[in-house]
Formats: structure tokens, C-alpha cells, sequence
């Protein structure tokens, strides 16, 4: 295993806060299947001198994750991922993304707007859940 | 979450009660109470004139209190070797040689210093490009920061007190400048106290916070929990003597229908008619900024008021 697998980037304008940020950036790679079990997370230090956010930042979203099960600290090496998240395989969310992406580029492409299509997503969305309920 | 996790005892980096210091008839700082752990990056926060200097070189050593106690990595300030030796302190005007270049400050350094790890400084100039042969002087703003940084950290401080450090530097040497930090940091055994308006670079790079307005002490704590203990509230306008009861009321505005009020909770706030939202550190910082102003500027605040 060379180099890193992930690097985190930080939003000022976002409302979560740093942590939370790692956090959900960690889970997001799981699910694209950008970390695999084994991967190593970047060490604190690493992260600290690519963002300059607060070492204990780090920490936290590490303990949170580990709390998960998510990954596991092992002394004096590092932090690794333990298991994949529950749900679809890794690669699903990707190719769902392209597809969905095809799917923008055609609506655009007939004149809708980000709004159009968002409400029409939720439209989708809200019709989904209520066929399942029925 | 279920299960006991062992707390490690945190040993405090600077404790001070009841802190008070007084220029002639001025009042720079009273009844200061504040606990800074070790191991953290506090944000020193207030408007201007609020203390913060002040603050800051009471707790270097630099000048004595009027009143009240204070101990700094487990001593009371005082201008002996033995005090300063743990103490990194980067003045607001940034206290290098101009025509010195930052192999010369190495140097000079290693000779008044009892531990003074001058490969470190070499290191970390190296690692931003910056030049050790020439005059400081002749660096730029952000350079110049950078320099200033690594030989306060080649002092291997216990305690870093930085006044306004990033101020008049650009966002990238901003950045870098708190990477360095906060990799100290990472590093262990070292705790920093910052001063600075930037809230976004602070609420990037702190995890605490002392908040100080009119010479006092606002706020002191963790980032996180101060966030969690407040909220703002919108509501229709109605009587909110309810809520001014049970919660302490930071900021109020009105509108000729709406109020909306920053509180420090005191337990959940329970009225449906208000819709409760988190704040951020820039709002929280805001709000407490105009505490102890006159009550002029709080009137301002109540927008199209039709009274």
C-alpha cells in the first residue's frame, strides 16, 4: 500500500462542523468504494498539515468512526477501515451516479433548470415511497 | 452510547481566577476567570480594546496583575528562565532583526535558549521555500510570519501565545502559517492560545474559545459545547418573558411581527412557537461581541420597529 487512498477537504461555508465533515467524507469513499477494508486513513498529522484544521478535529471523527466500527486504530500504525458500510455493493452508488448524470445532461438539454429538476426528483422520490406504502 | 469510557485527567495549561489588571483609571481586565486545558488551540476572541492583549502578556509573564491569581503550566508568570523557557510569545508587531537573516536568528537563538531545537526552524523554512541567508527584512509579510513561528516553536514552548499573528497576512500564507500549528500541536505537549478576528481560519483551527468584551470574559470553553449550549430563535412577536426567564438572552431583535433571539439554553427550549436553529461560531462570536456595548447600539438592532 503506497501513499495515501483519501485526502479531505474542508468547507467553511458548510454547516456541519469540521468532524462532522471527516466523518461523512470517510463514509462517502466506503460507499463509492474509494476505500476498501485494509485501506489506511491519512494520519492525523497528515490531514492537519493539508487543511490546518485543529488535530483534535481528527481525532474525534476517528473516534466516531471507530465507535461505528467503521475502522480501528492500531497502535503505533495507523487507522484502517474494519468493514464496509451495510447497504448496496461499492461501485453502486457510481454507477447509479453516471447513469444519473446521462439522466441531467438530457434534461438540461430539454430546458429545465437545477430547480425543475430537483423538485422533480423529490416529485419521484415522494411517488417511490408512497407505491411502497400502498 | 452505551459504555464507560475512561476520561484521561487533562492537566490545565493556564488557570486564572478572579484576574484583574488595572492602567492608572483604566480598567483593561477584570474578574477574569478561565481554564485552558493542555493540549488545545483556544481562540482569543473580542472586539478591539476588549482585553486580549492585555490578557496575553499576563499570562507571558510581561506585565503583573492589580488583582486575582493566575497559574500558567503549573507556575505563577514571572520574568525568570525557568517561566520563560515554557512560554512561546509572538507579539503582535512581530519582533524579528530585519537585517538579520533567519540563519543568524537560528543561531542567536541556540545560545539564548537552554533547549532550542534550531533543525526544526531549518526544517520547516526549507519545506515552505523560504531562504535562511537573507535579511529578514527583505521577505515577504507572510515569509516574515513564517519565520517568526518556527523559531517561537524551535523554543520548544509549553504554552504558545500568538497576538493577531495572521492579521496582514495573505489567505495562503494564512493557511500555511496555521498548518504549522497545528501540526505542533499534533505533535504533543504543546498548547496555544490565538488571538484574531478571522472567525472561519479559528473555527477551522480551535477547539476552545475565550471570548472576551468590555474587559471581560464572555465565554470560556470548548467550541463544540458552546455551540450546542446556544440557539436562535424565530417566533412571532409575543411576550417572551417565558423564555427571558429560563434562558439567558444574548441578543434580541424585533421586527413589527418577529423576533428572533440568540440564547445561552438552560435546558431545551420548549414553545412551539418559536423554531429553534443552531448557531454558528460566527453568530456566537457576533452576539457576544456587543455585550457590555452602551444600550444605544442594542436599540439598533430593533429593525422597523413601529412603537
Amino acid at each position: 500500500m503506497g501513499g495515501r487512498v483519501i485526502s479531505f477537504r474542508m468547507d467553511g461555508r458548510s454547516v456541519a462542523p469540521p468532524y462532522l465533515q471527516i466523518v461523512q467524507q470517510v463514509k462517502q469513499a466506503l460507499q463509492m468504494g474509494v476505500l476498501d477494508v485494509g485501506d489506511k486513513l491519512p494520519t492525523v498529522r497528515e490531514v492537519v498539515a493539508a487543511t490546518a484544521i485543529n488535530p483534535n478535529t481528527v481525532l474525534k471523527a476517528y473516534r466516531d468512526l471507530e465507535r461505528d466500527g467503521l475502522v480501528e486504530a492500531r497502535a503505533g500504525h495507523g487507522t484502517f477501515v474494519r468493514r464496509r458500510l451495510p447497504g448496496p455493493p461499492p461501485g453502486t452508488h457510481s454507477r447509479l451516479g453516471r447513469s444519473l448524470v446521462r439522466w441531467v445532461a438530457e434534461a438540461r438539454a430539454a430546458g429545465l433548470d437545477d430547480e425543475s429538476m430537483e423538485s422533480l426528483l423529490r416529485v419521484a422520490l415522494q411517488a417511490e415511497t408512497e407505491e411502497e406504502i400502498a | 452510547m452505551i459504555g464507560v469510557q475512561a476520561v484521561p485527567e487533562v492537566a490545565t495549561a493556564i488557570r486564572t481566577s478572579g484576574l484583574s489588571k488595572r492602567y492608572r483609571r483604566v480598567c483593561a481586565l477584570s474578574d477574569c476567570t478561565i481554564t485552558v486545558p493542555e493540549g488545545r488551540i483556544s481562540a482569543l476572541v473580542g472586539p478591539n480594546g476588549a482585553g486580549k492583549t492585555t490578557l496575553l502578556r499576563l499570562l507571558a509573564g510581561l506585565t503583573r496583575p492589580t488583582g486575582g491569581d493566575l497559574i500558567v503550566n503549573g507556575g505563577v508568570p514571572r520574568q525568570d528562565p525557568a517561566f520563560l523557557a515554557g512560554i512561546g510569545y509572538l507579539a503582535q508587531e512581530i519582533p524579528l532583526y530585519r537585517r538579520l537573516s533567519a540563519e543568524d536568528h537560528i543561531r542567536a537563538g541556540a545560545h539564548l535558549n537552554p533547549c532550542w531545537d534550531g533543525e526544526s526552524v531549518r526544517e520547516r523554512l526549507k519545506a515552505l521555500t523560504i531562504p535562511l541567508d537573507r535579511a529578514v527584512g527583505t521577505l515577504s509579510g507572510g515569509q516574515h510570519a513564517q519565520v517568526a513561528l518556527a523559531l517561537t516553536l524551535a523554543k520548544r514552548p509549553r504554552l504558545l501565545l500568538l497576538d493577531e499573528p495572521v492579521a496582514a497576512l495573505d489567505p495562503l500564507a494564512r493557511r500555511n502559517f496555521l498548518a504549522i500549528l497545528a501540526d505542533a500541536v499534533a505533535a504533543g505537549g504543546l498548547t496555544v492560545v490565538l488571538s484574531s478576528h478571522l472567525v472561519a481560519d479559528l473555527e477551522r483551527v480551535c477547539d476552545h474559545m475565550i471570548m472576551l468584551a468590555a474587559s471581560r470574559v464572555q465565554l470560556c470553553g470548548d467550541i463544540d459545547a458552546l455551540l450546542a449550549e446556544h440557539q436562535v430563535l424565530v417566533g412571532p412577536r409575543k411576550d417572551t418573558s417565558a423564555i427571558e426567564r429560563d434562558h439567558r438572552v444574548v441578543l434580541l431583535s424585533r421586527t413589527p411581527r418577529q423576533v428572533t433571539m440568540l440564547v445561552r439554553r438552560n435546558g431545551p427550549v420548549i414553545d412551539p412557537a418559536f423554531q429553534a436553529s443552531d448557531v454558528s461560531l460566527e453568530e456566537l462570536v457576533l452576539a457576544y461581541m456587543g455585550q457590555g456595548a452602551p444600550p444605544a447600539l442594542t436599540q439598533l438592532t430593533s429593525i422597523g420597529d413601529d412603537q
